[in-house]
Formats: C-alpha cells, sequence, structure tokens
C-alpha cells in the first residue's frame, strides 16, 4: 500500500495547473478564460499548503491567505472589464476585441 | 493513513473531473459549476491536510463568491449559451497550447519526482504548524505580527478593486469604439473624414457666391457625437 506524501498533493496540483494552461490558451470565451485562471491559482494553493504541512510551517497557509485576497480582487476588476466590454459588443470572444492590434 | 488516502483519491479524482470540465464543456453555467466541484475538491484536500481555516475561506470566498459573481456575469450578459469553439483563427494554436500544457506537466512532474521522498525545502523554525490550539489562532499571530504589513497592503488591495469595480460599471457617455458600427474605420478615422468633410464643405461655400443656407447635414458628422 502507497503511503500518502506530500508528493501525491503536489502531483495533483501540477495536473489541475496543467489543465487550467491548456484550457487558458485553447478557449475563446473571456469567462472561461478567468476559469482556467481561477483552476491555476487552486493549484497554486494547494501546493502551498502541502509544503505548509510538509515543511511544518505556517508561511505557506498564509500565501494562500495572500493568493485568495488577491484572487478575489482580480475578479472582481476582471469582472467588471467584462461587462464593461460586453455593454459596447454583444460577443464574450476574444477574437472580437481585436481593435487595439498592431 | 488509509482513509486519508482514500480520501485524497476521492478528493483528486473530482478535482480532476472539474478541472477537465471547465476546460472540455461547452456551455459557461457548466463550467462554472464544473469549477465549483474542482474548488470543494481542492479544499476536502485542504482539510486532509490539517488547514481547516483555509478550507472554509476556500468554500466561502471561491464557491460562496467568485463562482456566484462569475454565474451572476453569465446570466447577466445572457452568454449562457453554447459557444463555437470550432474555428480557431491562429494556426496551430491548440496543438502549442496543448505541448505548452505538457511541457509545465512535465517540467513539474520531473522536478518533483527527481528529488526523491521529500520534495524541497527545510524545516521551517520560524512559525511552526503544529503547536497545541486551533490554527486559525496561529494563523492570524503570524498575519498580524510578520506580514503584517503585506495584510495592510491587502486591505489598500481590496479597496482599490472595488473603487474601480464601481468606475468601470458607471455607464459613459463617450462615443463608441466599435468596428461594427464603423465599417468604414475606427473613430478617429470618422472624425478625421469629417474634418476634412468640413473643410471641403467651407472650401465649396467660400467658392460659391449662391448662398445656400442649409445644406444637407454631412452624414459622417454625425457619427461622433
Amino acid at each position: 500500500m502507497f503511503t500518502l506524501t506530500e508528493t501525491w498533493y503536489l502531483v495533483l496540483a501540477a495536473l489541475i495547473f496543467s489543465i487550467g494552461a491548456v484550457g487558458l490558451l485553447v478557449r475563446r470565451n473571456v469567462l472561461v478564460m478567468f476559469m482556467c485562471v481561477e483552476l491555476m491559482l487552486n493549484a497554486v494553493n494547494l501546493t502551498f499548503v502541502s509544503f505548509s504541512t510538509a515543511l511544518d510551517d505556517l508561511g505557506g497557509q498564509t500565501a494562500v491567505f495572500f493568493v485568495l485576497v488577491v484572487a478575489a480582487a482580480e475578479v472582481v476588476v476582471g469582472l467588471g472589464i467584462i461587462v464593461a466590454i460586453m455593454r459596447r459588443r454583444q460577443s464574450a470572444d476574444v477574437d472580437d476585441i481585436s481593435l487595439m492590434r498592431g | 493513513m488509509r482513509v486519508e488516502m482514500f480520501t485524497f483519491l476521492l478528493a483528486g479524482a473530482i478535482c480532476l473531473g472539474g478541472a477537465l470540465g471547465v476546460v472540455l464543456l461547452k456551455n459557461p453555467v457548466h463550467n462554472a459549476l464544473s469549477l465549483v466541484a474542482t474548488l470543494f475538491g481542492v479544499a476536502v484536500l485542504f482539510v486532509n491536510q490539517g488547514a481547516y481555516f483555509l478550507a472554509a475561506i476556500q468554500v466561502i470566498v471561491y464557491a460562496g463568491a467568485i463562482v456566484i459573481l462569475f454565474l451572476f456575469v453569465i446570466m447577466l450578459l445572457g452568454v449562457d449559451r453554447e459557444t463555437d469553439e470550432g474555428r480557431e483563427p491562429l494556426v496551430a494554436q491548440r496543438p502549442l497550447a496543448v505541448a505548452t500544457g505538457l511541457a509545465i506537466l512535465g517540467l513539474s512532474l520531473v522536478a518533483l519526482l527527481s528529488a526523491g521522498q521529500r520534495a524541497t525545502g527545510d524545516k521551517a523554525d520560524l512559525a511552526p504548524l503544529n503547536q497545541p490550539g486551533p490554527d486559525i489562532n496561529h494563523l492570524a499571530e503570524v498575519l498580524f505580527t510578520r506580514y503584517v504589513y503585506a495584510f495592510e497592503i491587502t486591505a489598500v488591495l481590496l479597496t482599490v478593486a472595488v473603487v474601480g469595480a464601481v468606475v468601470l460599471s458607471k455607464r459613459t457617455n463617450e462615443p463608441l469604439i466599435d468596428l461594427d458600427e464603423f465599417p468604414e474605420g475606427t473613430v478617429v478615422d470618422v472624425r478625421r473624414r469629417a474634418d476634412d468633410a468640413k473643410a471641403q464643405d467651407e472650401v465649396d461655400a467660400d467658392a460659391e457666391v449662391v448662398a445656400v443656407p442649409d445644406t444637407e447635414g454631412d452624414p459622417q458628422e454625425g457619427g461622433d457625437d
């Protein structure tokens, strides 16, 4: 029987992070891209907590606290921007927001 | 130990399934619900590792606030229909994206698994985790002593975010910068063309002695008021 070490948690976090990164690059809907960013942030949070437990240090859990605050602020501002954009054009597709292209 | 292993496998499967659902499902509402599954799975993993306060915060802030915000925006904007992911304007975007994801995963796994039993890092002695008492007390103690400046800065960050959200959601009367409404070019182009037409009109009016008091209005001038 395998024993549950922190490496299991770290591998799981790496998997979630990779799925989130691929989703961020593949999907075209702005809202879904935001959700993929949240996935990546959660994977990092899981890594922090795993290291915190493994190394017997509260610093990791404190970092998760700050990541949560930054993620909340990011979502508020990002969704505000999305609503402001969608008020002018009826599409959540990032390819339509190309006015500033070179 | 066996219970922890079982919990880890169950919650990990839920996390992975939810993450795949976020990426693969077409409907944004289904994506948001898959995200809830992942967030709950991560909260269970937090509990499994003894981070009870963070698990509660995870459920309250993420599942209770952020996903609800996502769902509100989806419903408000009416984008709760399946999106067209068939076309891909950039050549080789998807294969490159998948290759990038696999590269990130491979690098992480190599870095994690090549280190043997313990991944990395030293034992800390500044703020040990295993103290008597609930973990929220120790977390608060660290937050209000060692990390107090970072804590204050997060307060400033939250205030800035709230003010920014209010400013962003304020309705403005500025001209719409929208290529669909200006098929002949951007607002700058239209404005310049209108100015040119006005100058040309003045030249024409000067040239013609016959006074035409009110010619038909310039259609392009009304476009950017």
